[in-house]
């Protein structure tokens, strides 16, 4: 349960739950349409297949980046507060393809501002070959009173 | 094939001050986001939730480009000065490699954005590499860094983009 969430249950080699999303034409244009990206490449098939010599649309940058948020914020709940994302794409995400998020934490640490921090490996696969392999840095509560989002620009250290 | 050869030492450290994004951010964008990612945090849906937890209502953290890039249209005299992530183009343009992919994109997030913010962005050209080839064409591998500020001038994230950009046998 998200809302009992706390740094207590979370040790190196704690595993999030697989999230699959299948990607349709529809994920690929609402997210270009949502980060406000226009670029060919994310919603024209034929340009993207002609001009770009892709084999279809696909996901651009920022709609990774916000389904890794959501990937990790569906785990730690609305206290968890991103710090860092790392992210490398190997090969496009296409229409037709469902997306598969796996995560593991690699190591949790606590600053010296106090801020609890998870950091996360994440592996995004289509037929379970790597398409985006990502690093993440979320501070999580480290008890049922902390909140990572009191923090200020002072003792606020991603 | 030939590849245009710009002075590359012309270009790294070369810096853009974007100013002010054309859009303030607001909630029906955050939901647009929201709907987009399937993303049913409670933050961004809930007030009481956001009040309690974040002082009010804040966007997601990884939306900061959104609040970089250019409105497609807008009215008055036509104008392209200014493109998403300019250095980039102007790279591409001064490199002729018309095609581009982000091979690695780097975020850091500090102050949270709010409805109602206008974010600035600056940026900067990190690294360019030799010419190289890879299975979408010949080009280069750069890095530009932006560093995104409110109206406060409180720093609401940094990232980086590592691009490769290419031109194809086919490329105009």
């Amino acid at each position: 349960m998200t809302e009992a969430f706390t740094a207590a249950e979370v040790l190196a080699g704690t595993k999030l739950p697989t999230m699959e999303v299948p990607i349709s034409a529809r994920t690929v244009i609402m997210g270009a349409s949502a980060s406000r990206d226009w670029q060919t490449q994310h919603h024209d098939h034929a340009w993207a297949v002609e001009r770009a010599g892709t084999r279809d649309i696909f996901l651009n940058t920022p709609t990774q980046a916000g389904w890794i948020e959501r990937y990790l914020t569906d785990w730690t709940g609305p206290r968890g507060r991103l710090g860092r994302l790392r992210f490398r794409m190997r090969s496009s995400v296409y229409p037709g393809q469902t997306l598969t998020f796996q995560g593991v934490v690699a190591e949790v640490t606590i600053d010296d501002a106090g801020t609890t921090w998870a950091d996360l490996d994440i592996d995004l696969t289509v037929d379970g070959e790597t398409v985006t392999e990502c690093a993440a840095r979320i501070a999580i509560p480290k008890d049922d009173d902390d909140n990572p989002w009191a923090k200020d620009a002072g003792s606020w250290k991603p | 094939m030939t590849i245009a050869d710009a002075d590359v030492k012309d270009w790294v450290g070369k810096t853009l001050d974007a100013g002010p994004g054309d859009v303030v951010v607001e909630q029906g964008l955050i939901q647009h986001w929201c709907e987009a990612t399937e993303n049913g945090n409670p933050l961004f849906w809930d007030d009481e939730v956001a009040e309690d937890l974040t002082g009010g209502p804040i966007a997601p953290p990884t939306m900061l480009s959104v609040w970089m890039r250019p409105l497609m249209w807008k009215p008055g005299p036509d104008d392209d000065s200014i493109r998403p992530l300019e250095l980039h183009f102007q790279l591409k343009d001064a490199f002729d490699l018309p095609e581009g992919v982000v091979a690695n994109n780097e975020l850091e997030f500090h102050a949270p954005v709010r409805p109602g913010d206008l974010i600035s962005t600056k940026q900067s050209v990190r690294e360019i590499s030799e010419v190289k080839e890879t299975r979408l064409g010949t080009g280069r591998f750069w890095t530009i860094d932006v560093t995104y500020t409110n109206q406060r001038g409180e720093t609401v994230g940094v990232e980086s983009y590592a691009m490769f950009s290419y031109r194809r046998e086919n490329s105009p």
